[in-house]
Order: C-alpha cells, then sequence, then structure tokens
C-alpha cells in the first residue's frame, strides 16, 4: 500500500491504524503530534481505530517553539 | 498623506512595485505592527519592517542582551550586552529609519497585560516571535477573542514552520495544536539548539505576511502551515482546515478569557 507522508512516498507491507503507523514510522513524541489525514484532522481518540488507506496522505504537525532566546 | 522628497527615494524601490506604489507606501507608514520577542524571530521580523517603512513598531521583551542571543539575534550587537533588548532593538530601528516610531514594553506577555499592550497604538498585526508555548497559545487566544490578524512562527534546529491567522477566514493556531505541550515535553532551542539563519528565514517570512496584509495584497498564510527543512532545503505548505469544534474559534467555543499556561521550569528564567 503506498501513501504519503509529510509529502514522502511510505510503502506500507500490511494494512495498519494511525497509532501503528506513527510507532512503524518512529514519529518522535507521538504523544504530541497532530495527524491530518487528506486535509482533515484525525482526533487523537481515533488513532488506534481509524485504519490507513491507499494513497492516503498523511501530515504529522509538530509542535515548535523557538524563536526568542 | 504625502511623500517627502526623501521617502520618495529611501522607498523607490517599492514604490515601483505595481502591487505597492505611493498608496501603498503610505500605508506602510500608516500601519503599526507589534512584534513579540526580538529574539531568533523578532529581530530580523522588526528589521524588515523598520526598513520597509512601518510607522509605528511596537517591542515587547522583558530580557536582557546575552552573548549567546548573538549567534542570530541580529538587531543586537556586541556592544547591546546587558543592555534591554527593547532598547538594544529600538537603538538599531531608529538608526536603519527614521521615519519608524518604535514603542518598547520591557515586559513578558501575560493574560494581564497582553490586550492592554494590543490596545495601546491598536496594531494592525502582530508577529509572535516568542519561543515558548504559553505565550504563544496566549497571543493566539488574545488575538482570535480581539479579531487581530497575526503570525505564528516556530523554528528548531534545522527545521520552522509559521502560519497567519486573519479573523474569520481560516484557522487558528489552536485550530492545530489544540493544547499547549506539558511543560518540559518539548525541547526549546536552549535545550535543542537552533542554526541562526532559521529565524532570519521565518521571521522575515512573518515580516512579508505583515507588509502583505498592510497592502492587501496577494495570498497570505491563512489556511496552511509553511514548514521548512533546511538539511533537505524543502519548503511545504499544508492546507490546515478550521477546526468547528476549536476551543476559541469554533463554533462552540469554551475559551471566552485569557490565562496562563504554566512554563517548563529550566526555562523560566532568561525565557518567556
Amino acid at each position: 500500500m503506498r501513501i504519503s507522508t509529510n509529502g514522502e512516498e511510505v510503502v506500507l507491507e500490511s494494512p495498519v491504524t494511525v497509532e501503528e503507523l506513527l510507532i512503524l514510522l518512529k514519529v518522535e513524541m507521538p504523544e504530541y503530534v497532530t495527524v491530518q489525514i487528506n486535509d482533515e484532522f484525525v482526533e487523537r481518540e481515533e488513532f488506534s481505530i481509524r485504519d490507513i488507506n491507499e494513497g492516503d496522505e498523511i501530515e504529522f504537525l509538530y509542535f515548535m517553539g523557538g524563536g526568542k532566546n | 498623506m504625502s511623500l517627502s522628497n526623501q521617502q520618495l527615494e529611501r522607498y523607490s524601490r517599492h514604490i515601483i512595485l505595481k502591487e505597492v506604489g505611493g498608496k501603498g507606501q503610505a500605508k506602510l507608514l500608516n500601519s503599526k505592527v507589534l512584534v513579540i520577542g526580538t529574539g531568533g524571530l523578532g529581530a530580523p521580523a522588526a528589521m524588515y519592517l523598520a526598513a520597509a517603512g512601518i510607522g509605528t513598531i511596537g517591542l515587547v521583551d522583558f530580557d536582557a542582551v546575552d552573548l549567546s542571543n548573538l549567534q542570530r539575534q541580529i538587531i543586537h550587537s556586541t556592544r547591546d550586552l546587558g543592555k534591554p533588548k527593547v532598547l538594544s532593538g529600538q537603538e538599531t530601528i531608529n538608526d536603519m529609519n527614521p521615519d519608524v516610531k518604535v514603542v518598547v514594553y520591557k515586559e513578558w506577555v501575560g493574560s494581564n497585560n497582553i490586550m492592554d499592550i494590543i490596545k495601546d497604538q491598536d496594531y494592525d498585526f502582530i508577529i509572535d516571535g516568542t519561543d515558548n508555548f504559553p505565550a504563544k497559545f496566549l497571543i493566539n487566544d488574545t488575538c482570535v477573542l480581539s479579531a487581530k490578524p497575526f503570525s505564528h512562527a516556530g523554528i528548531i534546529r534545522f527545521q520552522g514552520q509559521t502560519m497567519t491567522y486573519i479573523p474569520g477566514k481560516g484557522p487558528c493556531y489552536r485550530c492545530i495544536f489544540k493544547n499547549p505541550p506539558p511543560p518540559d515535553a518539548v525541547p526549546t532551542c536552549r535545550q535543542a539548539g537552533v542554526l541562526g539563519v532559521m529565524g532570519g528565514i521565518i521571521g522575515t517570512i512573518q515580516a512579508t505576511e505583515a507588509i502583505k496584509y498592510i497592502l492587501g495584497t496577494g495570498d497570505l498564510l491563512n489556511g496552511y502551515l509553511l514548514t521548512y527543512d533546511a538539511l533537505k532545503m524543502d519548503f511545504r505548505k499544508i492546507k490546515i482546515p478550521q477546526r468547528k469544534t476549536c476551543q476559541v474559534c469554533g463554533e462552540s467555543p469554551s475559551i471566552n478569557y485569557l490565562q496562563d499556561y504554566e512554563q517548563a521550569v529550566c526555562d523560566f528564567k532568561n525565557e518567556w
């Protein structure tokens, strides 16, 4: 199954949920990442039940502080 | 407002642009932008706004210039060490462009003062150049509740992100991130480092957004999160929907007052 995460193509060998994908891709600080699939937010409560589908465009949005100091 | 001969010359490269012209330059000279934080993001943002002839620039920062700031906070110089950042910033801007009135606020923003600071000059646009999540959520909520446009940005290591909030026209910062992470959960630049130019690139984009908003030209980053990866030299513009259930800008908001969140203990000193 081909999907994209943050604009890069990823090939999955078996179906996964959002939660499993976060682990599989070793996403940093998965407890604080915002996930969007095909331009829509996925609620955190749905991570364990939402399946990833062929062609899904997934964005991981990370907290970024920075700036001063 | 008519431009003086000196102003016609100073801003000639603006005036020749059909999107700016004499009218647009006069708009810039009549406009007011508040820059919260005069650090990695706020320093370059404030300098380009000043050079562009933004008539009033507010600078908010309680901090003093530290040697470790100078790798990226280019509004401050070695001779400014120990000086309040807002004064150092004011001097740099005054040297650059006498058309600009600089208003300084030597304080941290909190729920007790941020509304007064914004109202002080009735700023047209706000730039979030802070480094921490309590301040970022406070700025977001204040701008949503008072219907002010603002530019969010964050930088760390070789990464940056920025988005623009326009009241009634797309998502706010809370639509994406809902609530601040717990203190110490997400590393700061002090802990993780940041390439000096990151503030220059992202802060200059923030200034561009402010200028375009004032001119009323072009497409802004409302409804998008622009991310930048300097190692891959990759910019991405990610479409962001407005969250109907957003606590502050959604259909039935639960946040109708300002609140202060807890700051990471290790960063409390010298940071926002």
